[in-house]
């Protein structure tokens, strides 16, 4: 049989010299006269192990990585097109720890199918979702959605079920299907991960939330930050209405659905999902006051369903297999399962799907290996830069929304960023401000004028001016940002500033206090 | 009303990407983006072009321009460096790298070198995080951003 090598387009893979090592395949496959296939998959989330490049052999596949280009000529060398023991080999993938140890629903195609074969995505379950969903009631899709509780995956954790219904029950000719994917959080790319590697099953969610809740147009939102994800989406979409999955007569269920994807242009706060809708009307990003909520008056006035790309890329399998086979996963009120994202300082990088209830130790310390650097952890920041700083005291904290919200944190997009010993957890509160005064829409005085002033007071602080007062003047306005701001940008912003001064109380000593001690 | 000045042609091209994009629903941000892709940046000719074109006030336009990162008010350089300044990027030294760049480039962030050859800005997260740090020239990324690989870009810029 003609070889056929996987070898990811994923940018992760490209930013760690993935099409090197396919150019420097194809010249080895011409100067050997040697056919065979190339594909070039997503990731499948072991970025250690990127570029992996894998071969399928008689005996299924096998993983060599990471490879770079210099090293191509050695694996052919060694017969790696039939499986040859080599110094990269890693085996069958699928048995990579990394990998074994995660349970792959939403991520189940990714980085092992093409994302662009259509024939590739039904031989491994997809559509199954979308043509159950064809053939029901709209009722009857939001009913089994909200049974399978799934809750948003962008980091608000409201029940996906509910707001369709919300959508569903209103009686307006036009409705809105948005998927956020302006996924701008700092140690997340769970998103660009699924557009890049499955582009058909968020394609899939989205259509079957149209039918779901009668909307006949999608807007997939995303950042120009991803370009690969823009051009993978868009050539998806493409594919999807020439198979009519998309277009006037959904799979032949007589119903409508189309969608288009547009590109932001650098605003972190479209993010905010009424920040979100303002842009993609054409107008400078601000937050809407709610109510009214986007399920009753959203897009262009209009019921719109707002889900984050997670939510509606888990929604074809949950209709492929039912509502109890993802409720099954989990733990308390958080069901099914969690890609989290393991990033920053930390040995093992990458996308680990996993049922709710791992406790952030676990998650850090088993699966990540502990730091890059070698270096004792210091502190893990979970949900983005809006999310608090943990210390090892809370690492026994389970991946779960209310436990987060317990521990004074909360899971987000359920990235993580892991910092050693050398980090100044001063300099990441002031970092905090910072950023939320360059991202501010200005719409509310909490978050617009209260971050530059954080900035100021935290400088002081390390100046070493009046610490005390600085430190009860910092306090005063987390509380004030944190209920007085209009979206979860100024809201929230207070996490990462308020845990940092809670479990890290000698980093904000001042300066020669803080020398005195080391 | 379109202000026909002579000269510039910006306007002509402007109105007529305007015209082909204006029956999409809210158009006012993929007009900008082909508007920038088009000349580098949107020329403040082009606003009252849109302007009309949409129906809008030239104050709306700007205001939007104005909003959003990356409408750029002049060219860029030839090249367009974009480092990563976000936490998980910061964990793996991204400061380092972000001094190292401004001192070999012998610009700081949001300038461009007096030969026009690269512009270097900051961006807030390439979705890198699990290969920090990481950058982005001209579109393309880079990940695991060491000093050799500095050297790699700064040579490549300069070339």
């Amino acid at each position: 049989m003609t070889p056929v090598i996987y070898i990811p387009g994923d940018s992760g893979a490209l930013a760690l010299g993935a099409d090197k090592v396919a150019a420097a395949i194809a010249a080895e496959l011409k100067a050997r006269g040697i056919e065979a296939g190339i594909v070039r998959n997503g990731s499948r989330g072991a970025y250690f192990l990127e570029p992996m490049v894998e071969v399928e052999t008689q005996a299924g596949r096998v993983a060599y990585g990471p490879v770079r280009a210099s090293q191509v000529r050695s694996l052919f060398d060694a017969g790696f097109l039939s499986g040859g023991a080599h110094e990269l080999a890693l085996g069958d993938p699928e048995e990579i720890p990394f990998i074994a140890r995660q349970t792959r629903l939403t991520f189940a195609r990714c980085g092992v199918t093409d994302p662009f074969s259509l024939e590739d995505y039904e031989r491994h379950g997809g559509l199954a979702g979308l043509r159950r969903a064809a053939s029901m009631a709209p009722a009857e899709i939001v009913a089994e959605v909200t049974e399978s509780g799934l809750r948003g995956r962008g980091g608000a954790g409201f029940p996906t079920g509910i707001k369709w219904k919300t959508v569903l029950d209103t009686g307006d000719v036009q409705k809105y299907i948005v998927c956020n994917a302006d996924e701008g959080d700092s140690g997340t790319f769970a998103d660009r991960m699924i557009m890049e590697g499955d582009p058909f099953v968020l394609v899939e969610g989205m259509a079957i939330a149209g039918l779901a809740t009668g909307a006949t147009k999608g807007f997939l939102y995303t950042r120009s930050e991803y370009p690969h994800a823009i051009a993978a989406m868009r050539r998806a979409v493409e594919i999807a209405r020439r198979a009519k999955i998309l277009g006037p007569d959904v799979l032949g269920s007589g119903r409508a659905f189309d969608m288009e994807v547009r590109e932001g242009a650098g605003a972190y706060v479209c993010g905010e999902e009424t920040a979100l809708l303002d842009s993609l009307e054409g107008k400078r990003g601000m937050v809407r006051a709610k109510p009214p909520l986007p399920a009753h008056k959203g897009l262009f006035g209009r019921p719109t369903v707002i889900n984050n790309v997670i939510s509606l890329a888990s929604v074809p399998v949950i209709m492929d297999k039912g509502a109890a086979f993802y409720r099954d996963f989990g733990m308390g009120r958080s069901r099914g399962t969690i890609p989290i994202q393991i990033a920053g300082n930390i040995k093992y990088p990458g996308l680990f799907e996993t049922a709710f209830g791992l406790t952030l130790g676990e998650i850090v310390d088993d699966i990540g290996g502990g730091t890059a650097t070698g270096r004792p952890v210091k502190a893990v920041q979970v949900g983005g830069p809006l999310g608090a700083y943990f210390p090892r005291a809370l690492f026994d904290t389970p991946f779960d929304y209310e436990a987060f919200a317990a521990k004074d944190g909360l899971i987000g997009h359920a990235g993580i960023v892991v910092f050693d010993d050398s980090a100044d957890m001063l300099k990441q509160a002031r970092f905090a401000f910072a950023f939320c005064a360059i991202e501010s829409c200005g719409k509310c005085t909490p978050c617009r004028v209260g971050s530059t002033r954080g900035v100021e007071v935290l400088d002081r602080l390390a100046a070493g001016i009046a610490p005390d007062s600085q430190i009860e003047l910092v306090s005063d306005l987390c509380n004030t940002m944190k209920f007085g701001s209009l979206c979860a940008l100024g809201g929230f912003t207070p996490y990462p500033v308020m845990s940092a001064l809670t479990h890290f109380p000698e980093d904000f000593k001042p300066a020669p206090m803080r020398e005195a001690a080391e | 009303m379109v202000m026909q000045s002579a000269g510039t042609g910006i306007e002509a091209q402007v109105a007529s990407i305007v015209d082909g994009m204006k029956g999409m629903e809210g158009p006012l941000l993929p007009i900008l983006h082909e508007v920038q892709k088009e000349f580098g940046y949107v020329p403040q000719d082009a606003l009252p072009v849109i302007a009309s074109g949409l129906n809008l006030s030239r104050a709306e336009v700007y205001g939007v321009v104005s909003f959003y990162h990356d409408y750029r008010k002049e060219p860029a350089g030839r090249h367009v460096l974009k480092v990563c300044q976000a936490e998980s990027c910061q964990s793996m030294g991204s400061d380092d790298v972000a001094a190292r760049l401004r001192q070999a480039l012998g610009i700081d962030f949001h300038q461009t070198t007096p030969d026009g050859r690269v512009t270097l800005e900051p961006v807030y997260c390439l979705g890198m995080c699990a290969c920090s740090p990481a950058a982005m020239l001209d579109g393309e990324v880079i990940g695991r951003i060491d000093a050799d690989k500095v050297d790699e870009i700064v040579a490549e810029v300069r070339a």
